[in-house]
């Protein structure tokens, strides 16, 4: 299948990535290249096969939901949470406003 | 005593006989490190304070009678892996400056067995790829031939361990990013099974897949290494609670009755020829040792190429949102938020990019069905390949990358070409297998090529020692690449 350039730049929006032209043109052709690969994928019959939700599974390692005791633990440090912060202010991280005023 | 050619086990014992000292043996890495690395680029970062501080205290501890596992040994550590006060890139842009405020779970483990820390190594950006050119800073090289890549993602814990810049080293393996570089570096290589190893502090790449698994020059040198930093972590949700068994002590050497798995479709138009032949020959030691040999059939195993290159996609998609420019990296301050977030965010590199956009693209609306939840569905299929096989055999035995190592650039703008690198790795990481790689030749030119064993669920020791009673009938292991010149 092949994507077209609108296509790639709403994906790269959806991604929040901000793509120069030449790359969007580039991208366009090495993810469609990709996705025809993927196609593959549709030479099988499916019915009734159950997805792999879980990475492991089956009765020699059963993973389901992990609960622990609600036990109240040190966190760490706000001194070392806001260290690799571009801007904090008032021990929060300072993003840009979202909402309009 | 040239330091460069013991391995970790010859090592310990040279340190408990006090033949040598920690200190000793690290001031030597690090010197072999500032003469070798500038041609090499195994590391992104030498902590060679902190290392000389813990080789003193090392010593220290064994003159006090003291003896863990690793007491004194100098190892690298791949730079995907937290380390407290010391910088942790993942080999991207997006994190150059980032210094995690704790320790992995590993590393931890790393340190309470008196490892000495070296240093972090190369990485392609966020183990996104299978030769360590989509590293953010540097390509490493091969220490058998510096023209060519030294595998990925884990290539700079691979090629250091290979070069004699460490003694052993942690990867991690999401699609094949341990036993890859091992199989194109010379060593032995293992991922653990899926929730072996504690991602705590492991940066996120995928997390239906990643695992953290080790290197060492041999069987028993990986083992040590993987005995040490698997168990049980309660701070992660996937980290099995499960007992590990003692790996080491079970290299026998025996594999008499081995019921030893050739899956068809792992002999394929593409795979080089001498590669083929270097693990036919592999099989046929195994059945000399008294291993039974039984063709076996994983019929899906060519769609496992497309099925993780739509879930690890994904996955990461999901994963690297994070990287916002809010908590940690620098910020590309845009017009509003968005447009900051969008700025931030093309400091990834290609391949990240790449890979975010296809993983976003599998997970839209309107076509997860088609690609994403398609793809959970033939992820059972491969599963159930695998289990229907390991009812018919302990171990399956393949090659491990369908050539040796290939030259710089060569696959570097064609991503098809490079995710072929992977194709007979991949499979596992998809199922809830274990394996590893184990050198089993060379080819013409000199350059390693890799045995890969394959497990059932948990069974490490049986596929180590599988791996060990190979070696101990083989000399590979003992070839060693030389140093660089200088020039």
């Amino acid at each position: 299948m092949s994507l077209t350039r609108e296509e790639v730049a709403k994906i790269a929006h959806l991604a929040r990535l901000a793509l120069t032209p030449e790359e969007l043109e580039h991208y366009q052709d090495q993810l469609s290249a990709v996705l025809d690969y993927a196609a593959h994928l549709n030479e099988l019959d499916l019915a009734g096969v159950e997805p792999s939700l879980h990475a492991i599974g089956g009765a020699s390692a059963p993973r389901q939901n992990v609960m622990r005791e609600d036990v109240i633990t040190p966190s760490l440090p706000l001194e070392d949470v806001l260290f690799n912060a571009a801007e904090t202010d008032q021990d929060q991280f300072l993003i840009q406003s979202v909402l309009d005023e | 005593m040239d330091p460069a050619l013991l391995t970790l086990t010859e090592l310990r014992a040279a340190l408990r006989r006090g033949d040598t000292t920690s200190l000793a043996v690290t001031q030597a890495m690090l010197d072999r490190i500032v003469a070798y690395d500038n041609d090499l680029f195994c590391y992104l970062t030498v902590t060679d304070e902190a290392a000389l501080e813990a080789a003193a205290a090392a010593d220290r501890r064994r003159a006090a009678g003291e003896d863990t596992p690793l007491l004194g040994i100098p190892v690298a550590v791949k730079d995907i892996i937290c380390t407290a006060g010391v910088r942790t890139t993942a080999g991207s842009k997006i994190l150059e400056d980032f210094i995690p405020p704790y320790n992995a779970f590993v590393i931890d483990k790393l340190t309470a067995a008196g490892a000495v820390i070296l240093g972090k190594t190369n990485t392609d950006e966020f183990a996104m790829g299978s030769s360590t050119e989509n590293s953010a800073y540097v390509t490493t090289r091969n220490p058998w031939d510096t023209s060519r890549v030294p595998g990925g993602s884990s290539g700079g814990s691979a090629a250091a361990v290979a070069a004699g810049l460490a003694y052993g080293a942690l990867g991690t393996d999401t699609g094949g990013s341990v036993r890859q570089p091992a199989s194109f570096c010379g060593l032995v290589g293992l991922r653990p099974t899926y929730g072996r190893m504690s991602r705590w502090g492991v940066i996120a790449f995928a997390s239906s897949l990643d695992q953290v698994g080790t290197f060492g020059r041999t069987v028993t040198d990986c083992a040590t290494l993987f005995q040490v930093t698997a168990g049980y972590d309660p701070r992660d949700s996937t980290s099995l609670d499960v007992a590990v068994p003692d790996c080491v002590a079970a290299l026998t050497g025996d594999i008499r009755g081995l019921r030893v798995g050739v899956p068809r479709e792992y002999f394929i138009e593409g795979i080089e020829p001498e590669v083929e032949s270097a693990v036919r020959a592999a099989i046929d030691q195994l059945a000399a040792l008294g291993a039974e040999i039984v063709e076996v059939s994983l019929p899906h195993t060519q769609y496992g190429l497309p099925v993780y290159y739509l879930i690890a996609p994904a996955e990461a998609s999901a994963n690297l949102a994070r990287y916002d420019g809010s908590r940690f990296g620098p910020r590309a301050r845009g017009e509003d938020m968005i447009d900051t977030v969008e700025r931030t965010r093309a400091l990834f590199g290609p391949e990240v990019k790449r890979r975010v956009m296809l993983g976003t693209y599998a997970l839209s609306a309107g076509y997860y069905d088609e690609y994403y939840g398609r793809a959970l569905k033939v992820r059972t299929l491969i599963r159930r390949d695998f289990q229907a096989a390991f009812a018919q055999v302990d171990v399956i035995a393949a090659p491990t990358s369908p050539t040796t190592a290939f030259a710089i650039g060569e696959r570097a703008d064609d991503p098809l070409s490079m995710y072929l690198a992977d194709i007979f790795t991949l499979p596992l990481n998809l199922s809830t297998a274990c394996g590893l790689s184990v050198p089993c030749g060379f080819d013409s030119r000199g350059l390693p090529i890799g045995l890969q064993l394959v497990g059932d669920t948990l069974q490490e020791a049986r596929i180590l020692n599988a791996a060990y009673a190979y070696e101990q009938a083989t000399e590979w292991h003992r070839r060693r690449p030389p140093d660089p010149i200088k020039t």
